[in-house]
């Protein structure tokens, strides 16, 4: 509080914000007790067996299995890029590290697309459902990335788990956002169409709406995965583990040299893991029809 | 019976609804009406009965309501107020799942942008409405293609709507609207899109594929040349009301209001009006019969130089002139037999159009005859009645009678 205070500001109320939250935690924490253990075990399940194999299988088949995939997705270059980068990876001392931040931004994605996507078609489906999600959007969007982070400490300890849940909360907003502008632009006239043949609201949904809305859907999976990987690294504060690790105790000790290959090995699992959902969104057949037609027009 | 009867009909958007309706009511115009209240109005007491089999046109400008008319007569747009009976069943009150029922089975949809799936193939696409019904693939494919026939795009049902033109894709949309097998079409400005050589070319389709099918059309459309090409009526809408309801020539030449009056101004009036609105009564005809002497003193009488001449069954076999006539005389002959003659005179039927009648009416020396189906003579058009039913079509326009005199000139029609 200022030293400086008019006596004006007397007039204004205290709002023990903070201490209202914290209570809150407590009473969460005490009485959704079992609940956050059942969630924690799920993750768990989720990402130990994923690391175990990513970190068990030989770093050369990991690195070929991704380049094919780069291949098949976008062709010969991408593909040597891939194996290039991730063969640097490789050569440098954190290729478990990385593998287990691969895991869990693979894990907290998948988990988060699996909320996303379907409050994305509520939100875009109900006026109501959108008012609301706009501000909890908005507030979980602005939140500086580091606050996810107690909360999570405080339903589950330290360790994988909070980092993964505070990095499915952290990355969910795009994806949310992004089903619903997708969905919402998809042409009236043909949602129309399909309705004056009298096909139900879940036939309209299903089989015209979200094949239209693919292509924007894809750019938030990609988005999604992105902040992912993003918080997955400061999700290292609480010790989540992989490259997040790395780079927290470089920061500690001021080591450049590891810091700055925690950093590289970073940036190429994020430019492979963008290049190849960016590129997956355009397989789809609605989205070559689109991109074909916009061509056209 | 009617196959969609539309009464005091209401879309009203924004707030108050009931009060401006209420203000609507005594048909004063919406602007003024509506003034103040934070509610706009699309249709204002709508009412019409389409007939089945006809393709009933609504014309008017945009924000004239049309669009919101033809969404409201398949339930896309929910009434504000007023019946829609579609096929004895009203509309207005329907359930959700009854709402679909009724738009698989009896009503289905042609879209202006086309609106076709862009991720589905042109037989996917045609037998949109089948799959919304369920069928089983084999038949679903098999009408489709039957639909896809109509249309002539057969060769092209594997290909994606990009890979086609605008005109090849709305007849698709016309396609997948046939597939369904409903007895009524909406067309929303579904030719509007295209350029007009090839909404020329879809509307005889169209045409074609009516006299085949006989559907029951409600056509939208800002397009007046269309409207009367396409309309067996048509409703003229403003500002949200239906103006006028009529055939083409009924709106033509009996305008309810001037702005009817205005608007049709531009029309190429020589394609709508007919021989049959332009004919007068043949003063001087006669039976075959007939000795010369008669025919000479119908001449006299009415001071011009030929009578047609009819035989039996009133069946129009041509004319005898005064010189013939004398002829007859001096060879002292009891009748006309053998002096009539078809050369000096054109003949056409009832429904030709005016534009139509030029040449004719260029190359007869006398007024040209028209016929009915049974080649009776039910009238004639002296050239000068053709001119000057142009004339009186176009009192405001001038330059456009005008235009129409030189064109009679153009092909050597002797002041």
């Amino acid at each position: 509080m200022s030293l400086t205070q008019s006596p004006l500001d007397s007039w204004l109320p205290r709002v023990p914000l903070g201490a209202w939250t914290e209570s809150a935690v407590d009473w969460a924490t005490g009485a959704l007790g079992p609940f956050f253990d059942g969630v924690a075990a799920v993750v768990e399940a989720l990402v130990r067996p994923l690391n175990d194999l990513l970190t068990g299988v030989p770093a050369v088949v990991v690195v070929l299995v991704l380049a094919g995939l780069g291949w098949w997705l976008r062709g010969w270059k991408f593909a040597l890029g891939t194996a290039v980068g991730l063969g640097l990876v490789a050569g440098m001392p954190y290729w478990e590290e990385t593998m287990s931040t691969l895991a869990q931004v693979l894990v907290a994605s998948t988990l988060a697309l699996l909320m996303a996507v379907p409050l994305g078609v509520l939100v875009a489906e109900n006026k109501r459902a959108s008012a609301v999600a706009r501000p909890v959007l908005d507030l979980m969007q602005t939140m500086p990335a580091f606050v996810y982070l107690i909360p999570a400490i405080f339903f589950f300890g330290i360790g994988t788990v909070p980092g993964v849940l505070a990095t499915l909360v952290f990355s969910m907003p795009p994806g949310v956002r992004l089903t619903e502008l997708g969905l919402r632009q998809v042409d009236k006239e043909i949602v129309q169409a399909a309705e004056s043949f009298g096909a139900p609201p879940w036939m309209v949904l299903l089989r015209t709406k979200l094949p239209l809305a693919l292509p924007t859907i894809m750019t938030g999976v990609n988005q999604v995965i992105m902040l992912a990987l993003s918080m997955v690294v400061i999700a290292g504060m609480v010790g989540a583990g992989g490259l997040g690790d790395v780079i927290m105790f470089a920061l500690s000790q001021v080591e450049v040299g590891s810091g700055f290959e925690g950093g590289i090995a970073v940036v190429i699992l994020a430019v492979v893991l963008d290049r190849l959902t960016d590129s997956a969104g355009d397989r789809f057949p609605s989205a070559r029809a689109q991109r074909l037609a916009r061509q056209a027009a | 019976m009617s196959a969609l009867i539309v009464q005091s009909l209401y879309k009203i958007f924004g707030n108050r609804a009931d009060e401006a309706v209420r203000r609507l009511a005594d048909g004063k115009p919406r602007a003024e009406a509506l003034a103040g209240l934070p509610a706009t109005a699309a249709v204002i007491d709508a009412n019409f009965e389409v007939r089945p089999g006809e393709i009933f046109v609504v014309m008017g400008l945009s924000g004239s309501g049309k669009s919101t008319l033809i969404r409201m007569l398949n339930g896309l747009l929910q009434p504000t107020r007023g019946s829609v009976r579609v096929d004895g069943v009203e509309l207005t009150t329907l359930k959700p799942a009854a709402l679909r029922k009724l738009r698989r089975e009896k009503i289905s949809m042609v879209f202006q942008h086309f609106a076709l799936m862009p991720h589905r193939t042109v037989l996917e696409n045609a037998g949109y409405a089948l799959e919304v019904a369920g069928l089983p693939k084999a038949e679903r494919r098999e009408r489709a293609m039957d639909a896809l026939r109509m249309v002539g795009l057969t060769e092209w049902a594997d290909n994606l709507p990009h890979d086609l033109s605008g005109g090849m894709r709305q007849r698709v949309g016309l396609a997948r609207a046939l597939a369904a097998g409903t007895e009524i079409l909406l067309m929303d400005e579904a030719f509007s899109a295209l350029d007009p050589l090839i909404r020329r070319e879809i509307q005889d389709q169209l045409l074609e594929l009516q006299a085949e099918l006989g559907k029951t059309i409600i056509f939208i459309t800002h397009d007046l040349n269309e409207a009367m090409r396409l309309g067996d009526r048509i409703a003229v809408m403003r500002d949200g009301r239906i103006v006028q309801i009529g055939t083409a020539e009924e709106i033509l030449t009996d305008p309810a209001n001037d702005y009817v009056a205005q608007f049709v101004a531009d029309v190429d009036r020589t394609r709508i009006l007919t021989a049959a609105s332009v004919m007068e009564k043949p003063q001087q005809v006669l039976d075959v019969n007939a000795g010369p002497r008669v025919a000479a003193k119908a001449l006299r009488e009415s001071q011009t130089s030929v009578v047609y001449v009819t035989g039996p069954m009133k069946k129009f076999l041509g004319t005898v002139t005064e010189d013939e006539v004398l002829r007859a005389l001096r060879e002292a002959r009891p009748h006309l037999d053998g002096y009539v003659s078809t050369e000096r005179v054109r003949t056409v039927t009832a429904d030709t159009s005016v534009a139509d009648l030029f040449a004719d009416c260029a190359e007869s020396q006398h007024p040209v005859a028209v016929l009915d189906e049974r080649d009776r003579l039910i009238g004639v058009i002296p050239r000068i009645t053709l001119l000057s039913a142009l004339a009186a079509a176009t009192p405001d326009e001038p330059t456009q009678g005008q235009d129409q005199v030189d064109l009679v000139g153009t092909k050597g029609e002797p002041a």
